[in-house]
């Protein structure tokens, strides 16, 4: 007897599934393989001297533990701040909530490196803030440099991502489950060590997975910041594209180096997460109640006061772009529009090139991840399933990693690609399809397959019914996360950092370069384009939900 | 246009080798409202959901007339379905959910609005017409499930607990709306339910399936009156099962000193043992008979159930509210309705020892 389970509908799926993986695998899998191979086997032969170099200079194993010391101090800290956040958000009524909300969703599109570069000009050594502080105190304050520099960045950084997520759980902790602890003579911090936190840990723990390989692979910010302080990013940068010598060699084996670390944390947070895991459906969210007195004062402090320094770079960027600057420095006092009209005249390409090239990657995304996710959703096989794993990998992929394996397949034999405009494009892509894969397989799920079925008894064929059922219902669901995905392409930079040339610059690379090159003006000018454009698709999107986001993973 | 389905010796494997239903042969006769009645896990839903073509089809045939639709894709099958869950469209309008069906079959204007016109009149949903049915309440959206599957004039009706989502008093409401439609429409209708009160109401024949098996088809009467077996009587409702001795048509209580003359019992039953299955209505208090205490009385309104502690063990007995009370731990005597109660063999089959 046929099973109805191998139709003619069934093989179109997979055949389509193999073509988005033959994309994913040309330009994820045989770059990756290639860089892993490329640290032992080197001019026809194989050479394990780049290990034995990591493994035995003490440089090299100081700089994983810096970097180890950064992404775990940053991500426990950042833990602590978000939560705090989150839990006062959700039970304190807090005055002008709703502009928080937005300007915290702002903040966190600001690419790291750009938090960076405007906390050395409020903290550094002439920056506003040292200057205020040693004025009032006759203190001689140094600024933020070094490792606490650094870690300061990270966490102003990480902990509005951090709030948004957990204020996500605890919006599905159904306020029964703290008035039956409350009932039962659970209170105060007992119940939030009892209930809260076992409710909320399995996002807590992908969040800061989510903030740790932020952390742990950067190298804009400990450039920036620290000053001497070098971390595993900035080797991996320095050892392809530094200005003293290029080892591929080198290169490949600290990246591969650099990814077996991510791969172990990963997979240590993947075996607690899941043992973790627990289903909530709330009917009843938590009420915000009116707190008077000094709760009320402190929780309203907080949370101003966290808003504050996770905006203070974009207003600081923002502020400067409209100053005199003459190389360097800014002048103080005095504003114009000159670094916007330079911005353009130099920079007008990069722009409008930023915008088409994030356009073209957010549809690329969307088809490959609906095709992916519905397949395996709906014509489940073997196939399938394995192309959802593999289409998870780039996750745990550091971008400074993805870079350099990125260059090294295409910068010669035989795929020429470097520099053009499909190797931004494929960067972006990939770096952003696992967000898209699971936000898809999961809004799959909550349909279900009844209203399909639905379709199909009603005369509509499988292609009918995906254009005019599936399609449509899946799209209100992923389209924030696909927004947001638009927002983090446009301000990637530490992938494609690798493979620009001036035929394929984009605006965060085009910012980056100005920043090195001291151009400040310019720079502040960009960035600001850059978050205000951002902005707006993230203010539309946030009006045009009302408020109900939910960003997938 | 109304159609007979033929099912013939279908069967129902899942992949891991699970035989759901063995062997399932009947037949559901034109403009027929035939329910599927079961426990959940007794392959009801399987079966459905194999006529409409979202199941495969493992071993033998199903027709719509003489026309075999084994492996006729869902959308070429022409039927009309109704899901437990509504499945109606969240991001169409009353009017495109009802339309949808149509549409697929490329009906024109103006016979298009007017089909939709008539249908949301009938299922009484024309005020909601221009409306996204996300707020709607669960009644409403059935409503426009029901109407959506109508409309296209499906051959076949099919309804998978259509009911079950919905509170006690709509369930009551929306049973009668789909009686009504089914008639004036007069579609050969399937409908799964696992509750046997509801399947009572609204059939014109009922399948008991157990275990991928049909135990009974017939109307809702003889179901109620004249189960075949101990399963379909004990799946009818509450039951007491007490053992008996049995001596041609004279059984005797065990565990106490009464007998009676079971008139309807097989002339030529030569059991010496039995099972008599006496539902909480077929036990009256009387001035002799079982003796007994009870044990527990709860109040139901309309009813009153007592629990009655007795030498054939605990037995169960409902009775008005309008009787004379009895109070717990009063001694009682109970009769059996002797000509209404049935019997049943001590086998595992527990096949019914009555005539027809």
């Amino acid at each position: 007897m046929k099973r109805r389970k191998h139709t003619r509908e069934f093989t179109i799926w997979n055949v389509m599934t193999i073509i988005c993986f033959s994309f994913f695998a040309f330009f994820f899998l045989y770059p990756l393989l290639r860089m892993i191979i490329g640290g032992i086997y080197v001019d026809g032969k194989f050479n394990f001297d780049s290990y034995k170099k990591f493994f035995t200079s003490r440089y090299y194993m100081s700089a994983v533990a810096n970097s180890f010391k950064i992404a775990l101090t940053s991500t426990c800290i950042s833990i602590v701040t978000g939560t705090t956040y989150a839990m006062i958000m959700r039970h304190v009524k807090i005055k002008g909530k709703k502009l928080i909300d937005v300007l915290l969703l702002v903040s966190t599109i600001t690419p790291p490196f750009l938090g960076g570069y405007s906390w050395i000009l409020l903290g550094g050594r002439v920056g506003y803030f040292t200057k205020f502080i040693n004025k009032l105190f006759g203190i001689q304050f140094p600024g933020i440099y070094g490792f606490w520099g650094i870690i300061f960045t990270f966490v102003v950084g990480s902990t509005a991502t951090m709030y948004m997520y957990i204020s996500g759980a605890l919006k599905n902790l159904d306020s029964s489950l703290v008035e039956a602890a409350e009932n039962l003579g659970c209170r105060g911090l007992r119940k939030i060590i009892k209930i809260y936190i076992p409710l909320i840990l399995p996002t807590v723990l992908s969040t800061a997975l989510l903030s740790f390989m932020r952390a742990f692979a950067d190298f804009g910010t400990a450039e920036l910041i620290g000053e001497g302080y070098h971390v595993l990013g900035g080797l991996i940068y320095s050892s392809y594209l530094g200005e003293v010598y290029r080892d591929g060699a080198m290169a490949s084996a600290l990246s591969s180096i650099t990814l077996a670390f991510t791969a172990i944390i990963f997979m240590i947070q993947r075996y607690f997460a899941t043992r973790k895991n627990v289903e909530m459906n709330s009917l009843h969210p938590i009420e915000q109640k009116d707190y008077k007195g000094i709760k009320g004062i402190l929780a309203h402090a907080y949370i101003y006061f966290m808003t504050t320094l996770s905006i203070l770079p974009i207003l600081t960027v923002t502020y400067n772009s409209f100053q005199k600057s003459a190389g360097q420095v800014f002048v103080d006092g005095q504003y114009s529009l000159d670094s916007y009209a330079k911005a353009f005249s130099r920079m007008g390409k990069a722009i409008s090139r930023t915008y088409i090239f994030g356009f073209a990657a957010l549809a690329l995304i969307l088809v490959i991840g609906i095709i992916t996710s519905y397949a395996n959703v709906r014509h489940r096989s073997t196939i399938t399933k394995t192309v959802d794993t593999l289409t998870f990998f780039p996750f745990i992929v550091p971008g400074a990693v993805l870079g350099i394996a990125t260059i090294l397949a295409f910068n010669g034999k035989p795929f020429y690609l470097t520099g053009t405009s499909i190797i931004i494009i494929a960067i972006w892509v990939i770096r952003r399809l696992p967000y898209t894969i699971r936000s898809s397989t999961s809004v799959l799920h909550q349909i279900g397959a009844s209203v399909e079925e639905a379709s199909q008894s009603l005369g509509a064929n499988g292609i009918h019914t995906f254009f005019k059922v599936t399609l449509p219902m899946m799209f209100a669901g992923i389209l924030p996360g696909a927004l947001l995905s638009w927002v983090s392409c446009i301000t990637e930079l530490s992938s494609s950092l690798f493979v620009y040339n001036n035929k394929n610059m984009t605006m965060s690379i085009a910012i980056y370069t100005q920043i090195l090159k001291g151009n400040m003006g310019i720079a502040s000018a960009m960035s600001t384009i850059l978050l205000v454009s951002a902005a707006t698709v993230l203010t539309i999107l946030f009006t045009s939900s009302k408020g109900k986001m939910d960003f997938g993973l | 246009m109304t159609v007979t389905i033929n099912i013939e010796h279908a069967k129902k494997v899942y992949d891991n080798n699970n035989v759901v239903i063995p062997d399932l042969s009947v037949v559901i006769k034109p403009g027929e409202f035939f329910t599927l009645l079961g426990p959940s896990g007794c392959g009801k839903t399987t079966l459905l959901r194999m006529i409409a073509g979202f199941n495969t089809i493992e071993g033998g045939e199903i027709k719509f007339d003489d026309r075999v639709i084994n492996n006729l894709p869902p959308y070429k099958r022409n039927i009309g379905m109704v899901f437990q869950n509504y499945a109606v469209f969240p991001h169409m309008t009353t009017r495109e959910n009802v339309a949808f069906g149509l549409k697929e079959r490329k009906i024109k204007e103006p016979e298009l609005s007017q089909r939709v016109d008539d249908m949301l009149k009938m299922v009484q949903i024309e005020e909601l017409a221009d409306r996204i049915p996300s707020n709607m309440s669960g009644g409403q959206q059935q409503r426009i499930a029901l109407a959506r599957a109508i409309v296209i004039q499906p051959d076949v009706l099919l309804m998978d607990e259509p009911l079950s989502n919905l509170d006690a008093k709509l369930r009551v409401e929306m049973r009668s709306v789909i009686r009504h439609i089914q008639q004036q429409a007069d579609i050969t209708t399937v409908y799964v339910t696992h509750d046997q009160e509801e399947a009572l109401a609204i059939s014109d024949r009922i399948a008991v399936m157990n275990k991928g098996v049909i135990q009974q088809v017939d109307n809702p009467v003889n179901i109620y009156r004249h189960p075949v077996n101990l399963f379909t009587a004990t799946f009818m409702g509450q039951s007491n099962l007490v053992r008996c001795s049995l001596d041609g048509k004279k059984g005797t209580l065990i565990g106490t000193d009464q007998s009676y003359e079971f008139n309807r019992i097989n002339d030529d039953c030569t059991e010496k043992e039995a099972i008599i299955c006496i539902r909480p209505k077929d036990l009256k208090f009387a001035d002799k008979g079982i003796k007994g205490t009870v044990k527990e009385r709860v109040f139901f309104g309309t009813d009153i159930h007592y629990t009655i502690e007795t030498g054939a063990g605990e037995l169960l007995l409902s009775c008005s509210v309008n009787d004379p009370l009895h109070e717990v731990g009063e001694t009682v005597f109970l009769e059996v309705e002797k000509d209404v109660v049935n019997l049943f063999t001590t086998d595992e089959n527990g096949t019914t020892l009555m005539k027809r």
